[in-house]
């Protein structure tokens, strides 16, 4: 089962801000979008979530994402946002609640266990809006999560779409959301996150979707992605990618560049 | 030192305050009873309720006067209080909702002005239509046209204030000041062509009042102000998830603009009936939800059932303040209102000044 875009292109006015972008994501591992600053990586997964209209075919699980419904595409996948404000005063039990309840079910059982997923435990009786940035950003991600809590059901695989989920988190936090992230594609989820680090995305992505310019530049294992030429070209500066034993690789800018 | 007693119960969620909410309800729902039945016997009339019960069940006939004062003065205006209190807080919760912001409110942001604009319009042109629409409306033909002008500024409001799903709020109290200007304008243009007496009536009615309260005004607003409220609870759901912001609140399986759609719909409907019955009354939109928004926190399935209570209480306790402060005079409730809710709101603005980014 997987997640396929094809040929997808997305118009600002009359810009057209995505070109004929084509991906692929498998059910059970990580796969990575990153590339530079604007390079469309936020507009590609607002694309992927069906948030923003496109041109093309998004098939998620083999059905066209335009012929599902709110309802089914909430069941079928969860989306982490950027950074979410909260404009009244809820409880962190309560905003965990919310993606659950929307679709009319009960929640209580799974937000404690939501929250000891992304290291909050004991939160759930605080205010939201009294969190840090990194704290609130791991309570959105328990909501997420607590929506599409089995990363398999009768209808297939689920979907994790993470729009920079540790972009606000400290290192340990970055190793507990991308372990949380590896989990679910263990247990046979898809997982699909837009990443900054390169060396995080190296260790824990199983497929990496390289962007420039509203282009796929490449796609494919991390090996095969993270090249010194393909790095230079698409973020425009040196790095040197040195493969390091039994770690893996390791992407390093040039000292003098 | 009291002693605690071993809770038996499953263990609750930290953080749920649902049980809370509820209790909150119930025992709001039991004060609105009491406070409804202390309002049916408070009057200038000296008709006393506990006279009038003591003669029904010595199975006497009641008095005329008492019939008279209780059952055509007194309890249409102690229901329409109920109405139009329980309008005014839900209209208040459910546009805060929508546009993601504790300050907005039908009588502030100029919902209630457009309301106002329909029902004057009503009031001074409605002798012109074609006797046929006129009859066709008849009662209703006020309420129904504050409706269309609350719902028209309500849209006007949402588009001027919302781009790609995010809600300024500045934007939206200086467009609630612009679009409130020009109903109140549009109004005065239409005043002027008034006749005496309905130039009377549109003065009283605009000071916001009870005091007008009959059976067929009653009849006429109160089941459009039923539907409002029994519908609002259906759109609790949405409007929590709205919380999250518009594009998160499609993830979690939202039809987004449908809520929208009939949120600004509830709320017109509610303003535009309770501003037709019964004029301007400000502040009940603001104050109510936000004081239950601490009591038991902003979750909508309990929030809008609340507000109606609490909006109900406090609507017949001011109606009850006017009536007694400077008796046998009655002072305007939306005074009394103003009075009390005016000092509150600038709390909540002192209160959030920080985190509103105003």
């Amino acid at each position: 089962m997987s997640l396929i875009a094809t040929d997808i292109r997305v118009s600002l006015g009359r810009k057209e801000i995505l070109h004929a972008v084509s991906v692929e994501a498998r059910a059970g591992e990580i796969t990575a979008i990153v590339g530079p600053n604007g390079s469309g990586k936020t507009t590609l997964m607002r694309s992927l979530t069906g948030e923003l209209p496109s041109r093309g075919r998004i098939a998620l699980n083999g059905r066209d994402i335009a012929r599902m419904s709110p309802e089914e595409l909430a069941q079928r996948r969860g989306v982490l946002p950027q950074a979410a404000a909260l404009s009244f005063p809820f409880t962190v039990a309560e905003v965990v609640r919310i993606g659950v309840e929307a679709r009319g079910e009960r929640a209580e059982a799974l937000v404690p266990a939501a929250l000891a997923a992304v290291d909050l435990p004991g939160f759930s009786g605080r205010l939201y809006q009294e969190l840090s940035g990194g704290e609130q950003q791991r309570v959105q991600l328990a909501r997420v999560l607590a929506q599409v809590w089995q990363p398999v059901d009768a209808d297939g695989p689920r979907w994790l779409m993470l729009d920079e989920p540790v972009s606000s988190l400290d290192i340990a936090h970055q190793l507990t959301v991308m372990r949380l992230a590896a989990d679910y594609a263990q247990a046979g989820g898809g997982v699909v996150a837009i990443m900054h680090d390169l060396n995080l995305t190296a260790l824990f992505a199983q497929k990496l979707v390289l962007m420039s310019g509203g282009r796929v530049l490449c796609q494919g294992r991390p090996g095969e992605v993270l090249t010194d030429d393909s790095l230079s070209l698409a973020y425009g500066c040196r790095l040197r990618v040195n493969a390091v034993p039994d770690s893996g690789i390791w992407v390093l800018p040039h000292a003098a560049a | 030192m009291v002693a605690v007693t071993p809770d038996l119960r499953p263990e609750r969620l930290e953080g749920d305050r649902s049980h809370r909410a509820r209790r909150l309800g119930l025992f709001l729902a039991l004060l609105l009873a009491v406070v409804a039945v202390i309002s049916l016997g408070w009057g200038a009339s000296g008709t006393s309720l506990t006279r009038a019960v003591s003669d029904l069940m010595a199975g006497r006939e009641l008095a005329v006067q008492d019939r008279v004062v209780l059952m055509d003065i007194r309890l249409p205006r102690v229901l329409m209080g109920i109405f139009v209190g329980a309008s005014l807080a839900v209209s208040g919760a459910v546009m805060q909702g929508l546009f993601r912001n504790p300050l907005a409110d039908p009588g502030i942001v100029g919902v209630s002005s457009g309301a106002s604009l329909g029902a004057i319009l009503a009031i001074v042109l409605g002798s012109a239509l074609p006797a046929g629409i006129a009859a066709f409306f008849g009662w209703y033909l006020v309420p129904v046209a504050a409706f269309a002008g609350g719902w028209l500024t309500t849209i006007a409001l949402y588009r001027i204030a919302t781009r790609r799903g995010r809600t300024s709020v500045a934007t939206m109290l200086l467009a609630g000041i612009a679009l409130a200007a020009i109903m109140g304008a549009l109004s005065g243009v239409v005043i002027l062509r008034a006749s005496d007496r309905e130039l009377r009536d549109l003065t009283f009615w605009g000071l916001g009042s009870l005091a007008g309260a009959n059976w067929p005004k009653l009849l006429a607003g109160a089941p459009i102000m039923a539907l409002a409220l029994l519908y609002a609870p259906w759109l609790a759901r949405g409007l929590n998830a709205l919380a999250l912001g518009e594009a998160a609140a499609g993830h979690v399986g939202i039809r987004v603009q449908k809520v929208k759609n009939r949120a600004i719909l509830t709320v017109a409907a509610a303003t535009g009936a309770a501003v037709a019955v019964s004029g301007g009354i400000g502040f009940v939109g603001i104050v109510v939800p936000h004081l239950l928004r601490l009591a038991s926190g902003p979750d909508h399935r309990w929030l809008l059932v609340n507000s109606a209570l609490l909006g109900a209480v406090t609507l017949l306790l001011a109606d009850m303040v006017s009536r007694t402060v400077i008796a046998p005079a009655e002072l305007p409730i939306g005074i009394v209102t103003a009075i009390m809710g005016g000092p509150f709101f600038l709390w909540i603005l002192l209160r959030n000044r920080g985190v509103l980014d105003l």
